[in-house]
C-alpha cells in the first residue's frame, strides 16, 4: 500500500527502485495482515468453542428417576402413590427435590404415569379409594383412575408423564405443565 | 542486512478511494497508522526492544481470556471452587483458557522482567525519560497485584493458603500492618468478603489503573522518542533511524509468534491444575506461593521480632525508594553496560539474591523431609481431584429439604403426616405454598406450638374461608405435624 517515510527522514532514490519498493512493502504488509487475522481466527475457535459450549452442550436437564421394576406395577388396582427424587442440573449446579406422581393405567391397561400436581391450579391431587377417583381438595377438580378429567374446575385431565423402561426398571421424567389451559403445554 | 532507511521513497499521499479512502475521510485513521508504525528507531530495529510489544501482547489475551472466563465464574467463597472446576473438567476449552490466563499471568512477569532489564541494561531511562521509567515501576507493581489477586479466585488449597500467607505478610508492615490485612481480608479471617474483594481488586480497579497507566507508558515513550543502542546520546539521537515498520515489526511478532506457540503448548500439553476446594481446618498445609514470590517469601522467614522492621521495611523502601529515584540520580549520559559499573553491580546484586532466596527456598523443601512428605502429598490430592468428573453443586434448597427428614425422628413422622394427610395438596411440598393455600416456611416465628395447634383444630374465619378444614388427629401426630412444620425453615 504505501511505503512512506516518517518526518525525520526522507532520502530520495530513483523512482524505479522506490516503486519496487513500494511493491515489496505492500506485498510483505499484506502478508503481515493476512498471517495476523489467520492467527487471530486460529485463536478465537477456542474463545468460541468455550462461549458457544452451553448452547451445544446439554446444561440443564432433567434426568430420569426410577419408579421401580416394571413387575410391581402388572396387577395394578388402583393408582398408587410414589415418590420420587427429581435431579435438575442447572450447569454447575443442581437441585434435588421429591415430587408424588402416581402409576395407573390407561383404559386399554397400559400402565401410564401422571403427575400428581393439578392442572388447574398446581395443588397435589391425593387419590380417593372411596370414590376410586382422585379428588383434588383445593377447588374439587375431579379425575377418572387414568387421569382423564371427570368434572370440576379443570380445564384438562391430569397430566401424563414421559416414561421408558431400562433394565426392567420403570424410569419417568418429570415436569411441570402449563396450568389454568386446556392444552398440556410443558413449562420451561 | 540493508539499511532500509536509505531507501524511503517520498510520502505517498493519503488514501483518497476506496474504503481505505472513505474510512480516512472519516476517521483519520491513515495519519493514525502512520504514527504507529512510522516511529523511527535510532540505530535501527533489533530484537532486544521486542519485549514492550510482547507485553502488550500478553496484557490483551489476559483481557480476553479473562472476559470469557467471567462467563462461568461466579466470586463467592461457596461457588467460586465450583464454578472454576466446571470451568476445567465441563466447558469445552475451559481447561485450555483458563490454563493460556494462569501461565499468561506467569510470562507476563518473565517478559516483564526482561523488558525492565533491557531498559536498565542499555541506559533507556536516561535523557529526560523520568516518567517513562516511573510509569513502567507502577505497571510493574500493578501486574504483581494481577498476580496476586487473580491467584485466590480459583479458591482451591494452593490459592487458600497462598493468599492466607500473602495477606498475613502484610500485616508484618509496623502500625498499619493489621489494619492493611484486615482492609484486604475484608475482616479478620479470609472468607466470602476476600474473593469479592480480589474479585473487585482483579477485574475492575487494577486493570482500570492498568489500562491508564499503558495509554500513558506508550504516549510517553512516543514523547521522549525509542532510545535506541547503547552508544546512542539519549537526547539527542544521532545514529541513522529505521522506521518501526517493517523490520521492528516482523521483530515483534515473531515474539508474539513464540509466545502464541510456546503458551499454546504448555496449556494443552501441561494445563493448569485445580486442587481440591479450600479448606481452612486443614492445619497440615504447606502454603507456597507462585515462583516470582519465592525470593520475597524465603526472605521474609529470615526476619523475625524487633529486626523484623528493618527486614520487612527498611531494606525493602530503601531497594524501592533507589529504583524509584534512578532517573533523577544517575543523570549522565552514558549508556555503555561497562562503562556503568556501579549500576551494573547493583543489577547482578539484586538479581543474585532474588534468585538465590528463590533457589534456596527450593532447596530448603526438598531437604527437609516433613515437607517434602507433605508438598509431594498436596501435589497427589491435586491430581486425584483433577481426576475426578465434575460433580455439580447441590443447590442449598434441596439440601435443606433432604436434612429436615433426617435431623428430627419427630419431624419426620410430620413429614409423613403432612403427606398423607394432603396437606402438601395445598400448602405445597415442604411447605412451600401454591396458589390455593400460604406457605408454611419459617411458621415457626410467627406461632407458638400451642397457637399451631389451635389453629390446626379450630381454623380461624379467615382460613376456613380459603378451604382449610379442621385437623382432626390424635395428639402424637398433632404433636409431630407441628414438629414438622416448625421444621420448616
Amino acid at each position: 500500500m504505501c511505503a512512506c517515510a516518517g518526518d525525520s527522514e526522507t532520502t530520495a532514490t530513483s523512482p524505479a527502485t522506490s516503486g519496487a519498493l513500494d511493491n515489496r512493502r505492500s506485498f510483505l504488509g499484506a502478508l503481515l495482515g493476512v498471517g495476523s487475522v489467520f492467527v487471530g481466527a486460529l485463536l478465537s475457535v477456542p474463545l468460541i468453542r468455550f462461549a458457544l459450549f452451553p448452547l451445544l452442550r446439554l446444561t440443564t436437564e432433567l434426568k430420569f428417576s426410577s419408579l421401580g421394576k416394571l413387575g410391581e406395577f402388572s396387577s395394578l388396582a388402583e393408582p398408587v402413590m410414589r415418590t420420587i427424587q427429581i435431579e435438575q442440573v442447572d450447569g454447575w449446579r443442581k437441585a434435588v427435590s421429591e415430587k408424588a406422581v402416581y402409576v395407573t393405567k390407561d383404559t386399554q391397561g397400559k400402565l401410564l404415569v401422571l403427575t400428581s400436581v393439578c392442572p388447574h391450579l398446581g395443588c397435589t391431587v391425593p387419590w380417593n379409594k372411596e370414590k376410586n377417583q382422585f379428588v383434588c381438595p383445593c377447588h374439587g377438580a375431579i379425575f377418572a383412575p387414568d387421569g382423564t378429567r371427570v368434572s370440576g374446575p379443570s380445564l384438562r385431565g391430569m397430566d401424563a408423564l414421559e416414561t421408558s423402561v431400562q433394565d426392567g426398571q420403570l424410569q419417568v421424567r418429570f415436569q411441570y405443565f402449563r396450568q389454568l389451559v386446556s392444552d398440556k403445554e410443558v413449562i420451561g | 542486512m540493508h539499511s532500509t532507511q536509505n531507501k524511503q521513497s517520498t510520502t505517498p499521499p493519503p488514501p483518497d478511494k476506496g474504503v481505505r479512502g472513505w474510512l480516512n475521510h472519516r476517521t483519520g485513521l491513515d495519519a493514525l497508522l502512520r504514527t504507529a508504525l512510522y516511529e523511527p528507531i535510532p540505530g535501527g530495529a533489533r530484537l532486544a526492544y521486542v519485549f514492550g510489544s510482547g507485553l502488550l501482547f500478553i496484557f490483551i489475551s489476559q483481557i480476553i481470556t479473562g472476559v470469557f472466563l467471567a462467563l462461568y465464574y461466579v466470586p463467592s467463597a461457596d461457588h467460586a471452587h465450583t464454578t472454576v472446576a466446571y470451568i476445567t473438567k465441563a466447558v469445552t476449552a475451559g481447561s485450555f483458557l483458563r490454563s493460556l490466563h494462569a501461565y499468561g499471568a506467569s510470562a507476563m512477569i518473565i517478559v516483564l522482567l526482561l523488558h525492565l532489564s533491557q531498559t536498565y541494561v542499555y541506559g533507556a531511562y536516561k535523557g529526560r525519560r523520568e516518567l517513562l521509567w516511573l510509569s513502567g515501576l507502577a505497571l510493574f507493581a500493578l501486574i504483581l497485584g494481577m498476580a496476586f489477586t487473580g491467584y485466590l479466585l480459583p479458591w482451591d488449597q494452593r490459592a487458600y493458603f497462598a493468599t492466607a500467607v500473602g495477606t498475613n505478610a502484610a500485616s508484618e508492615v509496623p502500625l498499619i500492618g493489621e489494619s492493611l490485612k484486615r482492609l484486604m481480608r475484608g475482616g479478620t479471617e479470609m472468607g466470602t468478603l476476600t474473593i469479592s474483594r480480589f474479585f473487585v481488586a482483579h477485574v475492575f480497579l487494577i486493570p482500570a489503573f492498568i489500562f491508564a497507566l499503558v495509554a500513558s507508558h506508550i504516549f510517553i515513550f512516543r514523547k521522549a522518542g525509542a532510545a535506541g543502542p547503547v552508544t546512542e546520546d539519549p537526547f539527542e539521537p544521532k545514529q541513522k533511524p529505521e522506521l518501526f515498520y517493517p523490520r521492528q515489526v516482523v521483530m515483534d511478532l515473531s515474539l508474539t509468534a513464540l509466545l502464541i506457540v510456546g503458551l499454546g503448548l504448555l496449556c494443552f500439553f501441561m494445563p493448569m491444575q485445580l486442587g481440591p476446594p479450600a479448606n481452612p481446618a486443614d492445619a497440615q498445609y504447606v502454603p507456597r506461593p507462585e515462583w516470582y514470590y519465592l525470593p520475597i517469601f524465603q526472605w521474609l522467614k529470615y526476619w523475625h521480632g524487633s529486626a523484623s522492621v528493618v527486614g520487612i521495611l527498611v531494606i525493602p523502601s530503601i531497594l524501592v525508594a533507589a529504583v524509584i529515584a534512578l532517573p533523577f540520580l544517575d543523570r549522565s549520559i552514558e549508556r555503555r553496560p561497562w562503562k556503568r559499573p556501579v549500576a551494573m553491580g547493583s543489577y547482578a546484586f539484586v538479581l543474585f539474591v532474588l534468585v538465590g532466596l528463590g533457589l534456596r527456598s527450593q532447596y530448603l523443601d526438598r531437604h527437609d523431609p516433613g515437607v517434602a512428605l507433605q508438598l509431594a502429598k498436596q501435589k497427589t490430592e491435586e491430581q486425584e481431584f483433577m481426576r475426578k468428573p465434575f460433580e455439580p453443586e447441590l443447590s442449598s434448597a434441596s439440601l435443606a429439604a433432604a436434612n429436615v427428614a433426617l435431623a428430627d425422628p419427630l419431624a419426620a413422622k410430620g413429614k409423613t403426616i403432612f403427606e398423607a394427610q394432603s396437606c402438601n395438596a395445598c400448602h405445597g411440598d415442604g411447605g412451600v405454598g401454591t396458589a390455593a393455600a400460604p406457605a408454611l416456611v419459617g411458621i415457626a416465628a410467627k406461632l407458638s406450638p400451642d397457637q399451631m395447634a389451635a389453629r390446626l383444630q379450630h381454623p380461624t374465619a379467615k382460613m376456613t374461608a380459603g378451604g382449610m378444614p379442621p385437623v382432626d388427629l390424635p395428639s402424637d401426630d398433632l404433636k409431630a405435624l407441628i414438629a414438622y412444620m416448625q421444621s420448616l425453615k
